[in-house]
């Protein structure tokens, strides 16, 4: 059933474009019909909403191709691989320098042992002096682990920001890591860039020993 | 009034590197009898346990600071007053101002050396 115009002088013009549809509309009949059409909205919509939403659309739009993008950045990716792996770079920093500065201050006792029991006059005061020396210098490490510390925590929040980012834009997301997924299918060549990897976190690599089995495989 | 070389000393620090350092600098100034904790609440219930005629306390530390173990300390009667150095990289005028009107004695940064260290503790407990 068709539902009645809801204006009646649109209607009678319904009724005269159907009865004229053998013959093309011309440029004006189409104008004149938008002009009634727009008149029939009583004066809720205007020219001026019309033009609003035209924009709003429009920035619709935008916000729909800035999501897109930033899905393909893979802001999942950053945060699983880049900002996991920084942190524990870092924190295999403070675990090797605390390591060493452990052993620097067993020389450093040593030292003073050596100075305390088998030194005399001079020499005694010498040595002792530069094994105070070098525990004046080991503060380092507590100042080098408090500011790691700090690096350690800002990574974490931009994690924890990311991490909202990649909720927001699930979908795209979804779609972006799919598609990388497809292109890393394809074989690729290892180049010499790619074996340059600088140290590796322990356990992450071979240590001398599972070097050397290796290299004994060869032969 | 002349230093008691041999008073025990109570060092404060969640880094073991850091107190390995203070204790062998303490003992090239000739203070052996050194004790320590590696946060502000083992610290406490060591001051509570025996007397120590010197708190160095590290401020950076979990589950008690070294500024709440301070402020512990002051509010003790028995513990009021015993002299307290903060050792810390907190710099900050905020952190100074609030550690002396907890009660502190002396403020030493990190990074320090055995001078420093050495003028500190003559300032609070006299020539040595």
């Amino acid at each position: 059933m068709a539902m009645p115009a809801a204006d009646p002088t649109l209607g009678e013009r319904l009724k005269q474009v159907r009865a004229e549809s053998a013959q093309p509309l011309t440029k004006d009949d189409v104008a004149s019909i938008i002009g009634e059409v727009v008149g029939t909205m009583g004066g809720d919509v205007s020219m001026l909403d019309l033009k609003l939403y035209t924009e709003l659309e429009g920035l619709a739009r935008y916000i729909q191709t800035a999501r897109t993008e930033i899905a393909a950045i893979r802001p999942d990716k950053i945060s699983q691989d880049y900002i996991m792996a920084a942190t524990d770079e870092l924190d295999a920093v403070v675990g090797a320098t605390e390591e060493a500065t452990g052993r620097i201050l067993d020389a450093a006792e040593g030292l003073l042992n050596v100075a305390d029991e088998k030194i005399e006059g001079p020499a005694k005061d010498e040595v002792t002096e530069l094994a105070m020396s070098i525990f004046e210098a080991s503060n380092f490490q507590d100042i080098t682990g408090q500011r790691i510390t700090k690096v350690v925590k800002t990574l974490k929040h931009i994690e924890a920001k990311i991490e909202a980012l990649v909720h927001v834009l699930g979908e795209e997301v979804e779609r972006a890591r799919q598609n990388q997924v497809q292109e890393e299918r394809k074989p690729a060549r290892t180049t010499d860039e790619d074996l340059l990897n600088g140290p590796q976190l322990p356990g992450g690599a071979c240590n001398q020993d599972e070097i050397d089995r290796l290299l004994a495989s060869f032969d | 009034m002349a230093v008691d070389m041999s008073m025990p000393i109570l060092i404060v620090d969640d880094y073991k590197t850091m107190l390995r350092i203070i204790r062998n600098l303490l003992k090239q100034l000739g203070f052996e009898n050194v004790e320590d904790a590696t946060d502000g609440s083992s610290a406490l219930q060591k001051l509570r346990e025996r007397q120590f005629g010197l708190v160095i306390s590290d401020w950076n530390m979990e589950p008690m600071t070294g500024l709440q173990l301070l402020r512990e300390v002051r509010a003790d009667a028995k513990l009021a007053a015993v002299p307290f150095i903060m050792i810390t990289a907190e710099s900050k005028t905020e952190n100074v101002v609030a550690a002396k009107e907890a009660g502190v004695n002396n403020y030493i940064v990190k990074p320090f050396n055995a001078a420093t260290l050495k003028t500190k503790l003559t300032s609070v407990l006299g020539n040595f």
